[in-house]
């Protein structure tokens, strides 16, 4: 298997003006034959306008048993939230 | 096929018409490059040295429900400024060189920072009129036409509402307590109230860059349709708290359907622009010593990424 082509992750484009969202993965020789080949893997439909491909190997992802130390010390900050204050409902436009 | 530069013009402006946005490897004019990283920028700007003003009062806040609402509140502006830093690196300007522009001098940011908060009712003020006022600043720019910087304000909009509302019940707070606390509000929107109204900047006949910017819809309103709109929403706040707005001539018109108000300073406006506001240089130098005092760390982080590298580079082989 050494010959196996390097795995590229895929974001697209729907259209101008949001974000390139993950599509999912393909196998290619170089990052040109990546675009190519998610041209045709990922937007035979006119799925996108713009396509990124990124090296899976450059991706450094979270922990999964990381969870807790990463994000449960949002859990009790309410205070980031608006509804946290109390406002008179007849007040408006705030 | 080579276009010619009004073609690619043309081109680019029946996009922005049909209502298209523009992302960052779309052809697009120099000018509207610049004017973006000009106002991305002053935006970043804005929220890091907004701060300080507030840092100021954390460690002073009048309890713990207070402090780390505070607390909260500048750490969102923090997470803002590197929002829109992204966004203007997008155009091809560096972090290192914004933060140049900045550190100098050279670079704008909004004038009202460069008032000073003496009280604790300052901090409840700022949250209600400096936030509300870039609130509807802000509203309208998630739908600018350049997409970073409308994906930006989406999100920056969604994390701003907190800020108004913990302003606004600091006010509350104050003008249901004593006759002193009140006073202290009563103050505080004396100060804060003509500088609030001066962050929609110039009128529209004196506005230099409106024109250009609504028409690549940059701007979807003029500054005075957006002041006029702050006023028509804030004075209503202001009756609820019982506090009276700092403006002899201000009162409902019928027939427009607006309230109308009296003459901004612009001197003053210019003059604070200009850097002789009241705290232009020491929220310059406060931000400098930041960033000086900050430099140690961010050798040491680079150091020892590259040490690691090496290590990992070593026993490989």
């Amino acid at each position: 298997m050494k010959n196996e082509w390097p795995l590229y992750e895929v974001f697209i484009r729907s259209k101008n003006g949001l974000e390139h969202r993950h599509v999912g993965s393909l196998h290619a020789s170089d990052a040109e034959m990546a675009i190519e080949n998610a041209r045709d893997v990922y937007t035979r439909r006119q799925e996108g306008v713009s396509i990124w491909v990124v090296p899976s190997s450059e991706i450094t992802a979270s922990n999964p048993e990381n969870f807790g130390e990463l994000f449960e010390p949002a859990e009790d900050k309410v205070y980031r939230h608006p509804t946290f204050y109390d406002l008179p409902h007849e007040l408006k436009h705030i | 096929m080579e276009h010619s530069i009004e073609y690619l013009e043309k081109q680019f402006q029946d996009r922005i018409d049909r209502g298209e946005n523009i992302e960052a490897k779309d052809w697009m004019p120099e000018k509207y490059r610049k004017t973006h990283i000009r106002q991305i920028s002053q935006h970043a700007h804005s929220e890091i040295v907004g701060m300080l003003p507030e840092g100021n009062w954390i460690t002073r806040a009048p309890s713990l429900r207070r402090k780390v609402a505070l607390l909260a509140k500048v750490q969102d502006e923090a997470g803002h400024g590197l929002y829109l830093y992204s966004a203007a690196e997008t155009l091809g300007i560096s972090r290192d060189e914004l933060f140049h522009q900045l550190h100098t001098g050279k670079a704008k940011y909004s004038s009202i920072f460069n008032y000073p908060a003496v009280t604790w009712a300052d901090m409840g003020a700022i949250g209600w009129l400096v936030d509300g006022a870039a609130i509807i600043n802000q509203v309208m720019l998630t739908r600018t036409s350049y997409g970073p910087y409308a994906r930006a304000m989406v999100r920056i909009c969604k994390e701003e509402s907190f800020h108004q509302r913990q302003g606004y019940e600091i006010m509350i707070t104050l003008c249901n307590g004593t006759e002193e606390q009140k006073a202290m509000a009563q103050d505080a929107l004396n100060r804060w109230w003509w500088p609030s109204l001066m962050m929609f900047g110039p009128t529209d006949a004196e506005s230099t860059h409106t024109e250009q910017s609504m028409k690549w819809k940059i701007k979807r309103k003029t500054n005075d349709e957006l002041r006029q709109q702050f006023i028509d929403i804030t004075i209503p706040q202001a009756e609820f708290l019982g506090l009276t707005v700092p403006d002899p001539d201000l009162k409902w018109n019928e027939e427009r359907g607006h309230y109308d108000f009296g003459e901004i300073d612009w001197t003053e406006f210019w003059q604070v622009v200009k850097g002789f506001g009241p705290c232009n240089k020491e929220r310059l130098k406060a931000r400098n010593k930041a960033w000086d005092n900050g430099a140690w760390v961010r050798e040491a982080a680079l150091a020892y990424s590259e040490k690691q590298s090496k290590e990992s580079i070593r026993k490989a082989v």
